[in-house]
């Protein structure tokens, strides 16, 4: 199944939840298969897929932001354990972009074809999300 | 060119994303500017790090297992419809697994020549780019003895514009390797050296992407070692430094 691990990745970390990120990729693939038609051949299969999940993801959709309960701040053991505290801070909107750009190493391009959104506002999103990760990350890192 | 115009695109030109001409004068200015360099490499250290914090979850088989029955079970209305349906999802996983493919392997190459172009702006954007400090090289190959797994042998540079500066280990992908600088006209040119086995993707020069490398890069295989040679030099000077590797070995 093409790209089943970085979709399933995207959304846990989207959901918070284990079994809410398998309900969504599940239903990504279903969706994918009932929608096959909808895919160009020649265009950007990554992409595509990925509109898919983040159009069934709810908050996302319906413009609502997810709201989060930080964790109660631990000592610092590893960078690692504080990157990911400081993502899991984020509001899901920032969140999800850095995940694409940094992790997945999608394209602005591609990232404006799987939000369907233009690359100006791709190129300020990732400028807002970079500074509010830098914001959380300052007090952290002291 | 004033520093804040620039900061303000740092992440845009780190993600390749600065269009052409704009991309080697953002280049020319990062090199001779230490601030923008120091920033640049704040900002690489912190992309690696949500790239490397960022992949946590991993899916269990059993979940595999149920997703990929699900396809396959899936009901049909009718005999026409179902061979439909399978057909498309067929489709769609051949299309899928080998733009996968594709794009995995590319990922995996690009990831690889990213990589190097970060350790060479950031070694030059450190305060002290190399450890051992020499323009023999006599000097410098016995230093990294029992600090890489492998040998290799540096050019003789007389008669030559090259000039070499020193050395430094570096890692790539966890893999120990050399980094040696050197001096062409004012342009600073690195050199890694790793072991072929142990690096994370394929490569050969065919895989470079030249539009998304903000330096000129010569990369190839010789005795089981990987090279690479990176810098803002012209492609025929670091050609030239390459044949000089290359003679060498």
């Amino acid at each position: 199944m093409p790209y089943f691990e970085p979709l399933c990745n995207l959304a846990c970390w989207l959901t918070h939840d284990r079994q809410e990120a398998e309900d969504l990729v599940q239903k990504t693939y279903a969706k994918a298969l009932k929608c096959s038609f909808s895919f160009l051949p020649g265009t950007n299969f990554r992409a595509w897929i990925y509109r898919i999940l983040r159009n069934a993801f709810p908050s996302l959709r319906t413009g609502l932001k997810a709201t989060e309960t930080p964790e109660s701040i631990l000592l610092q053991r590893s960078d690692e354990q504080l990157v990911r505290q400081i993502l899991e801070q984020l509001p899901v909107a920032y969140r999800e972009i850095l995940l694409l750009c940094e992790v997945e190493e999608m394209s602005y391009q591609e990232i404006s074809t799987t939000f369907a959104i233009p690359m100006s506002t791709v190129m300020s999103r990732l400028l807002r999300a970079t500074k509010r990760y830098a914001g959380l990350a300052a007090p952290v890192c002291k | 060119m004033v520093c804040e115009s620039w900061k303000a695109e740092l992440d845009t030109y780190l993600d390749g994303e600065v269009p052409g001409e704009d991309m080697r004068t953002f280049d020319a200015h990062v090199r001779s500017c230490p601030s923008c360099s120091a920033d640049a490499l704040t900002r690489v250290q912190v992309k690696r790090a949500i790239q490397a914090a960022g992949r946590r979850y991993t899916p269990s088989a059993a979940f595999r297992k149920r997703i990929q029955q699900k396809i396959v079970s899936k009901p049909r209305r009718s005999f026409g419809l179902g061979w439909t349906l399978v057909a498309a999802a067929t489709v769609i996983l051949v299309v899928g697994t080998l733009t996968s493919a594709y794009l995995g392997t590319r990922s995996g190459r690009d990831q690889v020549f990213s990589e190097i172009a970060d350790l060479h702006v950031a070694t030059l954007a450190s305060s002290s780019p190399v450890d051992v400090i020499s323009t023999d090289r006599h000097t410098v190959k016995p230093w990294f003895q029992g600090k890489i797994p492998f040998a290799f042998n540096l050019p003789e540079l007389q008669n030559t514009e090259f000039s070499l500066l020193g050395g430094r280990m570096t890692y790539l992908d966890q893999t120990p390797g050399a980094h040696l600088i050197y001096d062409m006209r004012k342009h600073h040119i690195s050199v890694f050296v790793f072991q072929e086995r142990s690096l994370p993707a394929k490569l050969d020069h065919d895989s470079l992407s030249p539009k998304q490398q903000p330096f000129n890069l010569e990369t190839w295989s010789q005795g089981g070692l990987r090279y690479f040679v990176v810098g803002d030099a012209s492609s025929a000077d670091i050609d030239g430094l390459a044949k000089l590797f290359k003679a060498a070995s």
